[in-house]
């Protein structure tokens, strides 16, 4: 599919996908009812579903699954490894102690934003830890002492929460494991102020980096001859993918293969210029989250299956489909 | 328009400087070529002479200003540089790779002007690499991948050139035409430095040459005060013999088997 066509179609797609994410659920709502509601008018039922409970569930579905995705176009990038996604500086492990404390301990209690405050607590010190050993070497960054501490501080973090769970009561095991699996059912307008507020300025910077990460993913001997501002250009846009990441992690878990999978399709459909890659990425994810989200609350109604469940189930075989075709093709 | 003053070089942990106090003066549109055994420092040369390793001591100078001193992009534009190894991790076209040759003369947003693509296309043609525009590079042969590298340099349209064994990996027709390039390039005022194995090819088409053992300067100047037979049997640590090829005329190395010469 060319570039002209698929932009205008993953608009359309994440629009179409954000009006049947706020139509559909275990009450479905009517199209004309539904715009009346979008509109200002709308009975009071209506309204309380679509405004309160529907619209910032599936706007926080679009602001995660576009940082996922485009977060991990980055990662890919700068470690030049297409096995690269957003977790794979630990950040899901750090969040996953931080979450996994707060529910072991008790301390819900205290209020609903103890939780998404501890998991971002939890990535970004897996963040700051595996940046200080890879700088560790020297005044520059190493991409490859990054990846490998990236993961054995995900190993580490993994112990804490296996400690933390098998002496936990089963009650809160099972939350845990919700949890980290994944879920938008917390969602407020305050969690999607929040996120945005970070993400959508965050992805505009990354996409402002996108001809420097060209460069980049060719090589940093290449992008420093070429004239990129090779440890700047890693720095920030690390730390920025990092955060865009670790925010999307406190308000909605760790979701898997939205940023491993999205990229990857996205580039085997319009090539691997950032410019275009990265703005892709994040509509489609956003989309495809939406998506996933509206399945996760339909399969099993009234109960919910953990969206990392549906992303896994529908991300894989797309995966594998496009990445046959690819392989096929002259 | 480069040059090194007494550039010493130490890697953590290594016994010997990689460059031990290493000078060279490579004057504007010249072409001069940099030989060596196997770990002699002509990589290391490159990355410190293009401020990618700072020296420990010395200095090195582009257009008398010393390379820390350039803006990145400046540096880009004035210095095209091809390093020895460079691998593709994701899908790109060959046009691709040669345009980004153009970031240095590039705003953050702007997108390539009339000037730009005509660059491009003239680095395409001039490497015979234009029909290529559209393939992507994973699936080039090593020598079209080569060119198509050497197309980017040229794309940024330096005043120098700087390429690490560009023609490693290629067959004599590739070899031959990159070495002509180098060479037209360095006759239409382009300084060209050439990391090269090929002893007689740089004594053929180089005008200065550069050898180096061990981190140090054995022997610099014209071809024939370079291609010495005791001067490169001590260096590559094997006996040989220079001798002088009928049909060009230029110095030939011939390493010898044991019992011959």
């Amino acid at each position: 599919m060319s570039r002209g066509v698929l932009g205008p179609a993953l608009a359309v797609l994440l629009v179409l996908s954000v009006l049947a994410g706020v139509r559909f659920g275990s009450v479905s709502i009517p199209t004309a009812d539904l715009l009346d509601v979008l509109t200002g008018g709308g009975d009071a039922v209506d309204r309380d579903i679509v405004l309160r409970l529907r619209l910032p569930r599936v706007l926080l579905g679009v602001l995660v699954g576009g940082g996922l995705a485009i977060a991990g176009a980055t990662f890919q990038a700068l470690l030049r490894n297409p096995l690269a996604e957003p977790y794979i500086l630990g950040i899901s492990g750090g969040a996953s102690v931080g979450a996994v404390l707060v529910l072991a301990l008790g301390w819900m209690a205290a209020g609903s934003w103890t939780l998404p405050l501890a998991a971002f607590g939890g990535a970004l010190l897996a963040v700051a830890l595996v940046f200080r050993v890879a700088t560790a070497t020297g005044h520059a960054m190493d991409v490859r002492v990054l990846l490998l501490a990236g993961v054995v501080v995900a190993a580490f973090f993994s112990a804490c929460v296996a400690f933390i769970l098998s002496v936990s009561p089963a009650r809160t095991v099972q939350s845990a494991v919700l949890w980290i699996m994944g879920s938008l059912a917390a969602a407020s307008w305050q969690s999607v102020l929040l996120t945005a507020a970070y993400t959508l300025p965050a992805a505009t910077l990354l996409v402002g980096l996108a001809r420097p990460l060209n460069l980049m993913s060719i090589g940093e001997e290449t992008a420093y001859y070429l004239g990129a501002d090779v440890e700047g250009v890693k720095r920030l846009s690390l730390t920025v993918a990092a955060l865009i990441t670790a925010s999307g992690v406190a308000v909605a878990g760790v979701i898997g293969f939205v940023g491993l999978v999205v990229p990857h399709a996205v580039r085997l459909m319009v090539g691997s210029d950032h410019r275009v890659l990265l703005p892709l990425s994040f509509l489609a994810g956003a989309a495809f989250l939406t998506l996933a989200d509206l399945a996760a609350r339909l399969a099993l109604a009234p109960a919910e299956i953990p969206i990392g469940v549906i992303t896994a189930f529908v991300g894989v075989p797309f995966f594998l489909v496009l990445l046959r075709r690819s392989v096929s093709a002259p | 328009m480069l040059r090194m003053d007494g550039v010493v070089v130490r890697y953590p942990g290594a016994a010997a400087a990689a460059l031990d106090r290493v000078s060279m003066e490579v004057p504007s549109g010249a072409f001069y070529a940099v030989l060596g055994p196997n770990g002699s420092g002509k990589s290391t040369l490159m990355r410190t002479l293009l401020g990618l390793r700072p020296p420990d001591a010395g200095r090195t100078l582009i257009d008398e200003r010393p390379t820390g001193a350039w803006a990145r992009r400046e540096l880009a534009k004035a210095v095209g540089a091809v390093p020895q190894a460079e691998s593709v991790a994701f899908p790109l076209t060959a046009g691709e790779l040669v345009s980004m040759g153009r970031y240095p003369h590039l705003g953050p947003l702007a997108g390539q002007s009339g000037s730009d693509r005509s660059a491009v296309e003239r680095a395409l043609e001039a490497c015979d690499v234009a029909e290529l525009a559209d393939r992507d590079v994973t699936t080039l042969s090593g020598g079209e991948f080569q060119r198509v590298r050497i197309a980017r340099a040229l794309a940024q349209e330096p005043r120098a050139l700087v390429l690490d064994e560009p023609t490693a990996s290629l067959d004599i027709r590739h070899e031959m035409a990159i070495l002509e390039l180098l060479r037209a390039s360095a006759d239409e005022g382009i300084t060209v430095l050439l990391i090269t194995h090929g002893l007689d090819m740089a004594a053929r088409f180089a005008d200065r040459m550069l050898l180096l053992s061990h981190g140090t300067v054995a022997a610099e100047g014209a071809p024939t005060e370079v291609v010495r037979a005791d001067t490169l049997a001590s260096v590559y640590g094997w006996p040989l013999a220079v001798t002088h090829d009928p049909e060009t005329g230029a110095p030939r190395v011939v390493p010898l088997r044991s019992g011959e010469g």
